[in-house]
């Protein structure tokens, strides 16, 4: 027993070692990524002082970029489950080996969300009042205290069988398969979850008729399980090129029919929420109108949103016609529908619901420059 | 993860070899990475109000002991004291058995001057800078409740004014409140009189129930507030007015450090109309009583919502 635990640790500290060797090109791009980080941590060690003040929220728009990244990545994180289906219940063979790069993904997503939500909060220093047993977890009546388990659960099954993974093939050893397969079929359900809980953080405000509506559950999955893959297509392409791992065109095509469709029931479900908006015109259309058409003058997130249509527009087209078939086409379609849900998904969904108040007031809302250093 | 075989456990690993040049290389690598690292943060070094141990682990509101409640009491006013040179009395008084409280305003008599909202300022203790204020008058056109046609920032020489009628919205007391159901740590929750109060020492500021709230009545300390020193109300409640820190959520509590003593909330002893009014509903003889027995229309905010405020329009009709 004593010897597998030092096995593992030197199995952590090699991957620790290896995470620090590279050529030029990654030392290059590791050491942008290190200065951006810095940079951001230096944005947020003035937040930390002054407060949230220097974000652009305020009581009237009160959550931002923030939780609208934190939305976004959690659709990513939960779209490595688009991978796993495949290979794990139609046994595909060309996606297996690729499987656990949608897992990574998910870690480093979830690590991502964890982290914004962290930066959103105004007492960081209270963050132990969330921890169930030693602080007051209001459970189950808060989604948020859903939220918090249902995000660290996935981000610790992720890393089981990320972990467990690597280590066999560390070992060269074949891995059992009762000992991971369980917890992938596990980790299926349990992504699905991860995003329905966040839609329903928004679902469950009856006082925020832009959010209060059926189908963002849905839609935050159609779009999740397109701006995913479509991100894991572009990500195994650059390691297929600095790299001599082996990434079929075939596995890629795959993930471009998961893609394809995704989009389409991204898009349809979009229609049929704009149609019940606008149609039947009742007093709750003011945050749709804000968002499409602008209200009252204000129109800060017109720009934007018709950017997100045409891209996903766009993409949905490029992705049903053959063309998409070759790649460069297809890496110009996901960067489309990623920026395209990006904004769609992120201050298309949260900023709405803030305006206007509840109270009618119109308040616009301009991330600042330290927030998005942040 | 490339396809080449992992490495065998007795090759050295690259870089593992300690020879003058690789340390002196890591070495060089590390400081710089510390100076950026210790440069990036060197804002936290004008962090003026970091919490105390005593505050880092002050245990839950409805948790503490009578003893320990006693402590966190005396505490506060020694903040007060050295933030603001007044010795403040911090109280925590207590719902009062076969009280619910709830308000009832005249929409038919209110001319919107905003009197409240500055009564409400001064004895809450509110910040200045930024501003926070816990009431909002809005001016609707005559004859429609549809907020989307509310004018916030309304300012004309004299109130009131021909073909529109004012609307004071401050927290609802709901008996079914959103904010306290979504809040994940229970810093906000209802007490027996019927006020929804707020733990200002143990909100984590995460600012779900602002969201939560459909009658915008719950705010958030951007800022570090700011109170001139002279203008500081001295006579505090726990629970109540007592100056709140950067970082945390706060709103209406019907003045509980008035309220909970028998006195009325300072918005209504400041309305120059008459048209709030304040009590006890589980006491028959009550004004609110008589006018909810009485009127023969009253209106909830959003009674749509489920929300079953304690706060109740009515008109002289």
């Amino acid at each position: 027993m004593r010897e597998a635990i030092r096995n593992y640790a030197v199995f952590l500290w090699r991957c620790g070692r290896v995470a620090f060797v590279g050529d030029w090109r990654y030392y290059t791009w590791m050491g942008v990524l290190t200065v951006l980080c810095l940079l951001g941590l230096n944005a947020y060690a003035k937040q930390f002082v002054h407060g949230l003040y220097i974000t652009g929220m305020s009581d009237e728009v009160s959550w931002g970029v923030y939780i609208a990244n934190f939305t976004f990545l959690v659709g990513v994180a939960a779209a490595a489950v688009m991978m796993v289906i495949p290979v794990y219940i139609y046994n595909n063979e060309e996606l297996h080996d690729l499987v656990i790069f949608g897992e990574l993904l998910a870690v480093a997503a979830i690590l991502m969300c964890l982290a914004f939500v962290t930066v959103d909060l105004g007492r960081p220093d209270r963050f132990w009042h969330l921890i169930p047993g030693i602080g007051q977890f209001n459970f189950p009546a808060s989604m948020l205290s859903w939220d918090v388990l249902v995000l660290n659960g996935y981000l610790l099954l992720n890393l089981h069988i990320c972990g467990y993974l690597l280590y066999c093939r560390y070992n060269n050893r074949k891995p059992a398969r009762w000992f991971y397969i369980p917890f992938v079929f596990i980790a299926i359900v349990w992504a699905v979850s991860i995003h329905t809980v966040t839609a329903f953080l928004y679902v469950g405000l009856g006082g925020r008729p832009f959010w209060n509506s059926a189908i963002v559950g849905p839609r935050f999955l159609a779009s999740a399980f397109t701006a995913g893959p479509a991100l894991i297509i572009l990500a195994l392409q650059i390691i297929r090129r600095v790299t001599n791992y082996r990434i079929t065109d075939r596995a890629l095509l795959t993930l471009r029919s998961i893609v394809q469709v995704s989009m389409l029931i991204n898009v349809f479900l979009l229609a049929n929420e704009v149609f019940k908006e606008f149609y039947s015109g009742n007093l709750h259309v003011a945050s749709s109108k804000y968002l499409y058409l602008g209200l009252h003058g204000h129109n800060a997130l017109v720009p934007w949103i018709w950017t997100a249509i045409v891209f996903n527009l766009v993409a949905m087209v490029l992705l049903v016609l053959p063309l998409s078939r070759s790649l460069k086409w297809l890496n110009f379609t996901c960067v489309l529908a990623i920026v395209g849900i990006w904004i769609e998904k992120g201050m298309g969904l949260v900023i709405p619901g803030f305006v206007p108040t509840p109270l009618g007031q119109m308040v616009e809302y301009q991330p600042s420059l330290n927030e998005t250093l942040i | 993860m490339s396809n080449s075989p992992p490495l065998p456990s007795e090759e050295p690993v690259p870089g593992n070899g300690v020879n003058r040049r690789n340390f002196l290389r890591t070495s060089a690598v590390l400081t710089s990475g510390l100076a950026a690292l210790a440069a990036s943060l060197a804002p936290l070094r004008e962090l003026d109000e970091f919490p105390s141990m005593e505050q880092f682990l002050q245990k839950y509101y409805r948790e503490l002991t009578p003893a320990e409640k006693e402590k966190v009491l005396k505490r506060i006013a020694d903040e007060v004291e050295r933030e603001y040179g007044v010795r403040p009395k911090v109280r925590d008084p207590q719902a009062m058995d076969g009280v619910e409280f709830v308000y009832a305003l005249n929409l038919t008599r209110c001319v919107g001057c905003r009197k409240c909202v500055h009564a409400c300022v001064a004895e809450n203790n509110l910040s200045r800078n930024p501003e926070i204020q816990y009431i909002r008058v809005v001016r609707l056109p005559h004859g429609s409740l549809d907020l989307e046609k509310a004018e916030h920032n309304y300012d004309p020489e004299m109130v009131p004014e021909e073909g529109f009628f004012y609307m004071p919205i401050q927290c609802q007391q709901c008996e079914n409140p959103p904010c306290v159901k979504v809040c994940p740590v229970h810093a906000t929750w209802q007490e027996p009189d019927g006020i929804t109060v707020i733990d200002y020492d143990w909100c984590i500021g995460c600012r779900y129930c602002a969201a939560a709230c459909p009658y915008w009545a719950r705010h958030f300390n951007f800022k570090r507030p700011s109170i001139p020193k002279e203008r500081l109300n001295p006579d505090m409640a726990y629970l109540g007015n007592r100056p709140r820190r950067k970082g945390v959520m706060e709103k209406c509590h019907f003045c509980v450090q008035r309220t909970r003593a028998g006195r009325y909330p300072a918005c209504l002893e400041a309305c120059p109309v008459g048209a709030r009014k304040f009590g006890n509903v589980l006491d028959p003889e009550s004004e609110v009583a008589y006018i909810l027995r009485t009127k023969r229309v009253f209106i909830q905010l959003k009674e749509e919502l489920g929300t079953s405020p304690r706060f109740f329009y009515y008109f002289d009709v």
